[in-house]
């Protein structure tokens, strides 16, 4: 076989029926499929029977809402795809680094994690230099200037002007895939709300679908409206807090001082849903913990329409402020193809043109019959990733208002039995503030997930960042990357 | 844009800071804040509530009373597993948003605890009382914390009215305030920040990651807590604490408000 098997994203698919190829096929259906518009979701290897590895490739096909894998057997060696797919760079330093595999023909076989035991120090390794006169090198991190989480930027530099950026992370690590293995429940919920802290919703929806879809479970459509609303609130809440910021990095001092304040509200509305700013708790399997009867949902209702108004002022300012504009437009702009071929998801695709969007693609539970209207922008800038933020704050308003006005009531969770299907494959996809969240697991044949892999949107999107910075002022860093705003935790695991 | 839109948006924003210590900020309804526990009806047969804990922060004695059950707020992620689980309702999370601790071992409590105490000796608050500068260490965090700390700087909270501050430089700072399990590829970076900060300084651990490895607990790739290299002035229990469960904690400690 040398085509890839196609496969729903809410049903378990048998390792069995996954077509099994020589890497070159695997390679050359891959490049095939990507460019008939996929994206790769994950590439991820495990151990097989005989000691050997199976690499699984499993890719986003947006065109029928499906996925798409294929797999191939290495050992030892694994040869780059990376001159004809360069999306897959990070996935096979993955792979590389966990099962220490040989990679040839990768221009940069580095740790991605710096992994206890596997002899790297972390941070400690070959970063791109810039040879000649006048070239010097900004070092940064991992401990930073503000309350962030930790990583390391190298800046390879002339005067002002950056011609490269390495980025090293891994300083996160703590061993989040290896935690979710066995059997899922409460405890398993719970590690998903942590992988990414600001995207609990996100990654616990994600995991909760990958487990009902093994269990064969239907999920009330009560609990899909509410899972779809704690995601529209995470979402709300977030780009609000980067649009006050990104105001902050340029000096603007309304914008950021208001959306600080009106982030904190938005939090508030996740707490009075389920009692945590973060939404945690909120998540079961099966379902959801909390429900919103009349009363809370015209409370909830209220307080996000004068939230909309307050919103509207303060972030209507940026857009007409010179001096705003001055540092967005044009700033540490990304072509739609650089994006593409980096497999970039969420607003930083978005705000190059590209319809990339989860809740459009891949439409799961209550995205599945009411449809959300995605925004774009083609700049590619600063600009465009502030304004795809803003586009999506007025549609995430409008859409939580909508289901508020129409939540199916009854139960809110189903139960969930022990039995899931063996030796198969499954995967869960939610579209959270940053961009696609997949969680993909395989189980053995008792029904226990022997490997779980975690792709947050920021282990594609770190790349768009390096590539955005590059011929850019090093001043316009801080700028730029509070413009992407991605995970460290999310991408260290 | 004119100035004067720029005034009337101003205008419209209002005056968002709290009157907090004054009063309380309206919480949520549903927060889980300061568990209570009452063994009294609690059946010896039964651990429904340690099997549906998440972190292992729930055991129970062998004797029915006061000590039968034990919850340790160092560990606890508030998730409400345990109230759910308990078929006698001997668990229930409370609204009470005071959790801080200068010690470790209060915060495992029974039945028999009212109220988590903060203590710091004399001279460190006649030090850091009226100013108290912190340098603020993720070191496995997930961003929650991190969060809920970054929310006391803004004007709804507005930390600075408190002589507090978060800076950027350890050179600058009077302590550290620290969240995640401490992975191991961040013991070395914590480590240079801490002996960086002048002495003498504080520590304060947020979130239970920070106090006991939380959900990482007895992960090869972390190392349960800041405690495992650092004296810890202050425990701020929480997966993340409220923000409120946090500025409570640091006016505590510096004695900051009424006892």
């Amino acid at each position: 076989m040398t085509e890839l098997g196609y496969f729903r994203v809410d049903a378990p698919i048998p390792l069995a029926e996954i077509p099994s190829m020589s890497a070159e096929a695997l390679e050359d259906a891959v490049v095939e499929a990507i460019a008939g518009g996929s994206r790769v979701a994950s590439l991820f290897a495990r151990p097989s029977a005989d000691e050997s590895l199976q690499v699984l490739a499993v890719l986003a096909d947006p065109d029928t809402g499906m996925v798409a894998t294929g797999s191939a057997e290495a050992s030892q060696r694994w040869r780059s795809w990376m001159p004809k797919v360069p999306q897959v760079h990070l996935f096979e330093r993955e792979m590389a680094e966990e099962y220490e595999l040989e990679l040839e023909g990768h221009p940069w076989p580095k740790p991605v994690r710096f992994l206890a035991g596997k002899g790297a120090r972390v941070g400690v390794t070959d970063f791109h230099r810039v040879e000649g006169d006048d070239i010097h090198e900004v070092a940064v991190g991992p401990v930073h200037a503000g309350v962030i989480e930790p990583g390391h930027f190298r800046f390879q530099c002339h005067g002002e002007t950056v011609f490269l950026l390495d980025i090293a992370l891994g300083y996160q690590h703590r061993g989040l895939e290896k935690a979710l293995l066995g059997q899922p429940g409460w405890r398993s919920v719970c590690l998903a709300e942590t992988i990414a802290g600001d995207s609990s919703i996100a990654h616990a929806t994600a995991h909760a679908q990958l487990v009902e879809s093994l269990c064969g479970i239907e999920v009330p459509l009560q609990a899909q409206a509410l899972r779809a609303m704690a995601l529209e609130l995470e979402r709300l809440a977030n780009h609000t807090g980067d649009l006050g910021a990104l105001a902050g990095d340029v000096g603007y001092l309304p914008t950021a001082s208001f959306c600080g304040r009106l982030r904190g509200d938005l939090l508030n509305l996740s707490a009075a849903l389920c009692g945590s700013r973060f939404g945690r708790g909120l998540l079961r399997l099966g379902g959801v913990g909390h429900d919103v009867d009349a009363a809370l949902a015209a409370d909830i209702s209220a307080r996000l329409g004068r939230l909309e108004k307050e919103l509207r002022d303060a972030i209507g300012l940026l857009w007409e402020t010179p001096s705003v504009r001055a540092r967005f437009d044009e700033t540490s702009v990304l072509t739609p193809q650089d994006a593409s071929s980096l497999g970039l998801v969420g607003p930083a695709a978005r705000s190059t043109g590209l319809a990339v969007d989860a809740r459009l693609d891949f439409p799961c539970g209550h995205y599945s019959r009411h449809p959300i209207d995605i925004s774009t922008c083609a700049a590619g800038s600063v600009y465009a990733r502030a304004w795809v933020r803003w586009q999506e704050l007025e549609r995430s308003i409008a859409y939580v208002q909508q289901l508020l006005q129409s939540l199916p009531g009854g139960p809110i969770v189903a139960a969930v039995g022990a039995e899931r299907a063996v030796e198969s494959l499954a995967v869960g996809v939610a579209e959270g503030w940053r961009g696609e969240v997949w969680h993909l697991a395989v189980t053995d044949e008792e029904g226990a997930l022997s490997r779980y892999d975690v792709v947050d949107p920021s282990f594609h999107n770190w790349s768009g960042l390096a590539v955005a910075m590059r011929g850019q002022a090093i001043s316009d860093f801080p700028l730029t990357n509070k413009s992407f705003n991605l995970s460290y935790c999310g991408f260290d695991l | 844009m004119s100035m004067l839109q720029h005034l009337l948006v101003r205008l419209r924003q209002g005056h968002k800071t709290q009157a907090y210590p004054k009063s309380l900020p309206p919480l949520p309804p549903r927060l889980r804040g300061l568990p209570v526990l009452d063994p009294s009806a609690c059946s010896l047969e039964c651990d429904d509530c340690v099997r549906a804990c998440p972190s292992a922060a729930l055991s129970l004695g062998e004797q029915a009373g006061a000590g039968r059950l034990n919850l340790d707020l160092g560990r606890c992620v508030f998730c409400g597993a345990c109230e759910q689980a308990c078929p006698q309702g001997c668990i229930h999370f409370s609204g009470n948003h005071q959790l801080a601790s200068s010690t470790r071992e209060a915060l495992c409590v029974d039945s028999r605890v009212q109220r988590l105490e903060v203590e710091l000796e004399q001279e460190m608050r006649r030090l850091f009382g009226r100013a108290l500068k912190l340098r603020q260490v993720s070191a496995g965090g997930c961003n929650a914390c991190e969060a809920d700390i970054n929310v006391l700087t803004t004007i709804g909270w507005d930390l600075g009215r408190f002589g507090i501050d978060v800076v950027a430089s350890p050179r600058h700072a009077d302590g550290l305030i620290v969240t995640g399990p401490v992975t191991e590829n961040m013991r070395e970076a914590l480590l240079e920040t801490y002996a960086a900060t002048p002495s003498p300084k504080l520590v304060i651990a947020v979130g239970a990651c920070a106090i006991s490895g939380g959900l990482f607990a007895g992960h090869e790739e972390a190392h349960d807590g800041v405690g495992a290299f650092l004296p810890v002035d202050l425990y701020i229990p929480g997966c993340p604490p409220h923000p409120l469960t946090i500025l409570d904690g640091l006016l505590r400690l510096l004695g900051r408000l009424p006892a």
